[in-house]
Order: C-alpha cells, then structure tokens, then sequence
C-alpha cells in the first residue's frame, strides 16, 4: 500500500495528472523529433545505409549551401500559408483536412485566369491572378462551410472527398481543355506570361516573394488570434462548444469565417506555387502541402511561432527526400515516411501532456478494474 | 461487533491532500454519517473503502481481518454495496437488465427468478418498483431505488451511499430513509454520506465529521446541536447564522406567456404552457428535482433555445427570438447550472472567462479589438469584490475549487450589472462560506432593484432567500406564492406534480379558452 514499496517494484501505471504540464507541451515535439531520427536511422540501416550518413544528407545535406536555403525557404512558404489557415480551423476544432483540395482549387484557378490574361501586361496582371486564386481556393472551402452548417456533415469526410474532386478537376484540366496546344500533349498548360509570375527575391534563384505572403499570414493570423474578439471566439468554440452557445457566439459565422480564410490562404499558397516555381499547371503542382501542413500546426502546437519552425523543419523533409533520391537512390517516398512518423510519434508523445508514467507494482488487473469503474463513474 | 475499522488512511493527490490519518469504524446494524463540506475529502474516502481509489497509507480491517482491497469487484464480495452520487444506470433498459448487468452471471440466473426477486426485495423494503420498466422513464427516486435494491440483492453487509437525499423531494426523502432504519434493524451498516446536518441528526446513531481531510471530530448526533456539528464541519471562521428579509417586487421585468418546448433530445423534458412574472427588486424560487424542464426553461429565457417571439418579454419587449448575447445587451445576464463546461472554459485563464461573457460591457473596441488592460481590470475587480481564491487573474478556470468558480462566475455576471439575472443552482457543491457569499450578492443585487431567478434542489436556500416560489414537475409549473404563506410540506408536493385544485382547474380553462379562441 505504501508508495516507497513501490519504488522497487518494476511495472509502469499511467496516472492522469492533476493540471496538463506545460513543460512537456514544449517537450513533446522535441521528443517526437527525436524519436523520429532514432527510427529513420532505423530503417536507413535495415536499408543497407549507415544511418548517420543517410540522416546527414536527409536533414543536413540540402543546406549545404545558399541555395539549399533559398529552397528551404520556398517549400517552407506555402507550408505556413496552409498552415496559418488551419490554425484557425483546428483551434475552433473544424477539422479541416482540405488545405490540399484548397490549394489545388487555388492553383487551378489562378492559373486558368493567367492563362487568359496571357496577353496582358502590366502590374495588375499578377494581383489578379493572385487575387482570383485566393478567391477559387476560398470559394473550394465555402463548400464544405456549408455542408457542415446547413447540413450537419462532418467536414473531415466533406474535405477529404473536396481534395479529391479537386485532384481529378486539375487532371481533367490539364489532360484537357488547358493542356498546352503547342506542348506535344503532355499533360500540362501552357507557360504563364512574365506578367503573371511572382517577383524573385534574389537573381538566378527561385524563392520568390510567396516568403512575404507567408510571413504576412503569420503576422495577421497571429493577431487575429491573440488580439481580437474573432480569434476568442474561435479558440472558445474549439475549447467548449457549450460555454461558445452560453456566451451567445453565432457557431455557424464562426465556421463560415474560419473555412473562408483558409481557403483563401491554401489557395494563395497554390497559386503562389504555379505562378512562382512551376510557371504552369501540371498533374503534379502539389507535393502534399495541404496535407503537411497538417503535421505542422500540430507540430507547431497551434502557436504561430512554433509553426513556423514546423514549416521549415517539414520544408527540409520535402528536400531530404529529395537529396537520398539523388544521393543514395532511395525513393522519394521516404518524404512521406518521415512526416508520418513524426505525427505518429507527436501524438503518442501529447499523450504524456495529460499523464504521467508512474513505476508501481505490476498488477494489471486491480489497474484495468480502476479504470472500468472510474470510467463508469 | 466491529463491520469495518479504518485505521490512519492517507491519500495524496498531486497539489493536495483527500485525506490525512483517518480513522473511522462502522458496527453492524449502525447507521454511521459522514458529514463534510463540499471537498472535505468524503467521496476519496468511500472509495477507498470501495476499492476504487488506493490509499497511500493506513490499514482497513473488515469485519475484523485485515484486508487490502483490490478493486469494485472485490469489495462487492466482501458485501459492501455503493450508491455513487451520479447514478451508472442504462437509461434505454429496463430495471431487470440494468440489475442482470451489475451482478455476476452465476446469481443472474433466469430473468424471470431475477424479477421475482427484485419484486421482492424491493417490497420487503418499501421501494416499489417494476422491473420490467425501462430506466429513462423512472424519476430519480425511483432510479435510486433501483441502484439500492442492485446492491441488497447481493446480500450486502455495508451499504455506502454518497449524498443520496441530494436528489430527492422531500417526502421521497422520508421513504428512503423507512428503508434505511429497516435495513439497520436487520443488521445491515449504513455509511451515509451528507452535508445536511437536520438529516444527520434524523438518521443516524454516530457521526464523523472530515473537514479539509482529516477528521475534526466524532459524535453522536442526538446528543448535540445543529451548531455544534457545523462548527465541526466549517471551522471557526465562518459565519454560520444567515437571516434574510424579504420584499415585495416592483414593476414586471421578465415575463414568459405560454411558453411551449418540445425538444428534440428525447431525454430532454418537454414544457408545457409555462407563465411566469419575474419583478423588479424580487428573487423568485423555482424548487424541482433535476431533469423536470428547470434546465431547459433557463436555456429558454437565457436565448440558447428560442421559441416565438412574444413567448419570453424582457422588459416590455418581446425577445423569444434573439439569442443570448441580445439579450444579454439588453441586461438579461445567466449563472448557468454547470460551472465548468459551460459557465467557464476549463482550460482558459480566469481573464478569459471573464471575457466570455463580459465582451460587451466595455472590454471589446467597437472594430473587435480586445482590451487587455480593461479585461485585466475587469478580472481583478471579480477577484477582489467577490473573494474569489486564485493564483491572480492568468489562473486556469479549472485550477479553482467549486466555489471559487462559483463565485467567479456569479461575480463576473453580476459585474455586469444585470437588470434580471438567472441563475440555476447558486450554491450546489459550494463550501458554507461561498454559499453565504453567494446569497448575500444576490440579495444586494434583488436591493440594488435588479429581478433574480433562481432554480434550485436546495430547498432550505429557496426559503432562505426567495421572494416568491413555485415548483416545477414534469415541464409544468406550479402557480408562485409568496415565500412566507408557503410549507415545505406543500413546496415538496409541488415538486411532485400534485398541484392545487384550483389552479388546475383554472389553468384547463384557460387553456380551453384559447382553443375556442383558435377556432373562431
């Protein structure tokens, strides 16, 4: 019964603690980080590679130089675009899982309405462009608004189902009525004019000023978040539905809103893609930003600061899978591996946010009755 | 003889102590109270002696054998039967079934035998009950009943039940306790578990006081008085005798006509053709037991449900249509039921909460811009004005004991300056000296010319504090009268649904006064 028995006695009991730690808040990405490496070096041995070379040229390699970090930087933007967006839509708890539809919509409509100004010339040219992608991409999110206000469905299934629609629009487009008449009928647009591609920031290298956009998202995302009535009402709702209807806050304007700005912002994210680095629409523009950008807020631990160092640590994995590709011919996929265990283990790793692990004696079954019975209760 | 001894027992929790050095011993046959304030650490001790909660140290001895015991199941053995507060009924099934899920297969037998004994006991102990029932029609007493006799079945030797009269009328509560003094009479050890001292002293042969977990005193409740048990209970600081006047209200404030609800919950309670006049300078009393239509009358004239728009008047303006931040804009301010899930955002700090509501009284620019030093100072002002205990005003919502909260809550409302203010269940679960917090407020509130609603179980408080009664059964409301020409006696019948004669009888004519109405 005592508890300095139970020091000598092995076994481990999850005790709930009283108040939720801060400290391992902060500590569990950094431990998921960590537990992430140790497995990718893992699997990088059972692959045949010493795994202290191949995590080198994963994570270290691509910023060997100058331009590693200009394309760190321009993975890292529309990363945080997305990200800033479902920031609002998580905090509220609108499981958004559309920023990847959003931001196809985005692409695909921007580009659509660059390649109808083709002719055209002049500033207003490149607002439009972008302007128009950030509407389609807003207007993609409006659907599952909608749905999920006038209808009751659940936006995790209306989104996933939107990226989709999404996806097959933007092959059927480029496949179809976009695909460059002059391009030997592979499947992609033509190029966007001068006058719809987005500023760069230095000669001869690709990052552009889509790194602006984002940091300006972070900027008013993150007042709107901590300075103003929205961001309240939006972080109550997500807290507690019903102190959000106690308080007299209009739940389905709140929705509306959320939905809308991340639309909008995925969308910039999309088309600030096709008119920056691709320069056209093809089957391929997204990498699967929309859907990172998932594993970056929660990364991020929904705070603007943190997710913006999980935007450019997903940024590298994007340029890590990439590098052992070239370096180490290992699939591209490796991207999508790495990003996976890092949810996985972040998830597994809040859970000791709530609880603690306590040694005690090995009893499983007055253990597994405690938690019946409190649970009854 | 001896049913069971605690000896020393100490539970830490992380931050404080449930209970500290503990001992206690019930005899067979005995009724033995366990009296304590809201947190005295009463409910870590029954489970501990049920098996639910280990203690850190301390030994317990059953019926003299030193015993360790390992969990629900086990104490259930041992004969120690246990009526959680908050019952762990299946609200779709019948009695039988929900009594077959509790005991073990080899008792169960054929549910025919089952129901026979279930007859059986239930009418040797004067709690009639139908087994054949399901659970969600039962009322609590009834509900109660059946997590009783669930425990009798399995031939208990010491039945523990926590704060039992809590939900209970009046004369449900006299039935219940027929049944205890009978079971005791049979041998059978009862720890009751109660902050009412007038029942204590009812009920019980011994006593054990806990107050902040350790025990500050055991007796025998006959031999000493009402203050005497309080003193123990409190301590010496707080104020124990509370005397209210009582006024006559003023103008017509708030005013429900015929308001009808059909909820689409189906466990929800309908209302049916409620009427009500809330006035100036008044506190009006709604007595029911949970789960009678209170909880969704207060939604209905907070805005969180809305019916048509003449149905709820505040002021002379019909606001059955708007929601509750109209409302509030109009000076209609709500102390809701549930404190934490509703009334405060758990893990948000107390600055924020006060912003839950507060955000149109000053602390919003018009464009939606937050101001943090008046948020800030609107806080601190809740915090000193009300003597709410917290580490400042970045605390969380959920650091806060119940009482602490509750008078956040109530503070945060009232900072507001309410011309009406409803609240459902002021004082539930707080400490003594927050309770006589709470009513002052709202007495000075009443004075101050403000219109209080309240809905409460505590029926000692409504005729404490109230003006006016009434009771609500059923989602029909009782007709209201003034506090001081009303006996408990007729309040509990109320509560039952026996309403006067009179008034049914004038209601029905009413009633078929607006059908002939309609059909011209």
């Amino acid at each position: 019964m005592s508890s300095q028995r139970s020091k000598h006695l092995f076994g481990v009991r999850l005790e709930k603690r009283a108040s939720d730690s801060r400290w391992m808040a902060y500590c569990s990405p950094l431990l998921a980080i960590l537990l992430t490496l140790l497995c990718g070096a893992g699997i990088f041995a059972s692959l045949g590679h010493a795994p202290g070379a191949a995590l080198y040229t994963f994570f270290l390699q691509p910023l060997e130089d100058f331009y590693g970090w200009t394309e760190l930087g321009l993975k890292a933007s529309p990363l945080l675009l997305c990200a800033m967006g479902l920031v609002l839509c998580f905090k509220a708890k609108i499981w958004n899982i559309g920023a990847e539809g959003q931001f196809i919509i985005g692409a695909l409509g921007g580009g659509y309405m660059a390649l109808q100004l083709d002719s055209m010339e002049g500033p207003w040219v490149l607002f439009a462009v972008v302007a128009f992608g950030a509407l389609c991409g807003m207007l993609w999110a409006a659907l599952a608004a909608l749905l999920k206000t006038r209808f009751a469905c659940n936006e995790i299934l209306t989104t996933i189902m939107l990226n989709y629609i999404a996806l097959n629009w933007l092959y059927y487009s480029v496949y179809g009525p976009l695909k460059d008449p002059a391009g030997y009928n592979f499947p992609e647009s033509a190029l966007f004019s001068d006058s719809s591609l987005l500023p760069l920031l230095f000669d001869g290298y690709r990052l552009n000023i889509s790194l602006y956009f984002a940091l300006l998202a972070l900027a008013c995302v993150w007042t709107l978040m901590s300075r103003t009535l929205f961001g309240f009402q939006i972080a109550v709702l997500g807290e507690d539905a019903s102190a959000a209807r106690y308080a007299g806050f209009k739940q389905n304007r709140l929705v509306w809103l959320a939905l809308l700005v991340c639309g909008a912002l995925a969308g910039l994210a999309g088309i600030s893609e096709v008119t920056g680095p691709v320069g056209q629409l093809n089957a391929n523009i997204s990498l699967g930003y929309g859907y990172a950008a998932i594993i970056v807020v929660f990364l991020g631990r929904m705070h603007p600061v943190g997710i913006l160092f999980a935007s450019v640590l997903l940024a590298l994995t994007f340029m890590g899978g990439e590098m052992v590709q070239m370096e180490l011919t290992l699939p591209k996929s490796l991207t999508g591996l790495f990003q996976g265990m890092l949810l996985f283990f972040l998830l597994a790793c809040d859970f000791l946010i709530g609880y603690q692990l306590q040694w005690s004696r090995p009893n499983r079954k007055i253990s597994t009755v405690d938690i019946a019975q409190k649970a009854q209760e | 003889m001896t049913r069971i001894e605690l000896n020393r027992i100490t539970k830490r929790y992380p931050g404080c102590v449930a209970n500290r050095d503990v001992s206690l011993s019930v005899d067979g046959g005995e009724i033995h109270a366990l009296l304590g304030e809201n947190g005295a650490g009463k409910s870590t001790l029954m489970k501990i002696i049920y098996g639910v909660v280990k203690p850190d140290a301390g030994d317990l001895f059953w019926e003299g054998e030193h015993v360790e015991i390992r969990g629900a199941g086990h104490a259930r053995g041992l004969g120690i039967g246990m009526v959680f507060q908050h019952f762990s009924l299946f609200e779709t099934l019948t009695v039988a079934e929900n009594i077959a899920l509790s005991l073990p297969a080899s008792e169960v037998g054929s549910m025919d035998t089952l129901k026979a004994r279930i007859t059986e006991v239930s009418v040797r102990y004067g709690m009639r009950l139908d087994p054949d029932r399901t659970v969600h029609s039962l009322s609590i007493g009834e509900q109660q009943r059946v997590e009783i006799v669930r425990c009798l079945l399995q031939n208990v030797k010491l039945l523990i039940l926590d704060e039992p009269t809590s939900v209970l009328t009046p004369q449900e509560v006299e039935t219940l306790f027929a049944t205890l003094h009978q079971l005791a009479a049979e041998g059978c050890s009862i720890l009751f578990i109660s902050h009412k001292l007038d029942e204590v002293i009812a009920l019980c042969d011994r006593a054990t006081i806990l107050r902040a977990g350790q025990v500050t005193g055991e007796c025998v409740p006959e031999q000493v008085s009402v203050e005497e048990l309080a003193r123990m209970m409190v301590g010496d600081e707080t104020p124990l005798s509370e005397n209210y006047s009582k006024k006559d209200g003023g103008e017509i404030l708030l005013e429900c006509r015929k308001l009808n609800y059909r909820p689409e919950d189906p466990f929800a309670s309908a209302l049916q053709a409620i009427s009500l006049q809330l006035k100036a300078g008044e506190i009006l009393g709604i007595a029911g037991v949970a789960g009678n239509g209170q909880e969704e009358l207060m939604r209905l004239i907070s805005g969180e449900e809305t019916s048509a728009a003449d149905t709820v008047v505040l002021n002379g303006r019909s606001i059955g249509k708007d929601g509750p931040a109209k409302r509030r804009a109009q000076g209609l301010c709500v102390v809701p039921e549930e404190r934490l899930g509703r009334g405060a955002v758990a893990d948000m700090s107390l600055e924020n909460n006060a912003l839950l509501t507060a955000y149109q009284s000053g602390l919003v620019s018009g464009n939606g811009w937050l101001n943090l030093g008046q948020i800030r100072k609107f806080t601190q002002r809740i915090l000193s004005r009300f003597n709410v205990k917290a580490e400042g005003s970045l605390a969380q919502a959920k650091s806060l004991s119940g009482g602490n909260l509750q008078k956040f809550i109530l503070g945060r409302e009232i900072l507001q300056q309410p011309r009406v203010l409803i609240c459902s269940h002021p004082t539930w679960g707080v400490d003594i000296g927050a309770a006589i917090l709470i009513r002052h407020a709202l007495i000075e509130l009443r004075d101050q010319g403000a219109a209080v609603l309240m809905v409460s179980e505590d029926i000692d408080e409504l005729f404490m504090i109230c003006d006016r009664l009434c009771g609500i059964c059923d989602g029909r409301l009782s007709p209201v009268r003034k506090t001081g020409d009303l006996s408990i006696n007729e309040l509990g019948q109320w509560m039952a649904g026996q309403f006067d004669v009179e008034s049914e009888l004038s209601d029905s004519i009413t009633d078929s006064n607006s059908i002939e109405e309609q059909a011209l």
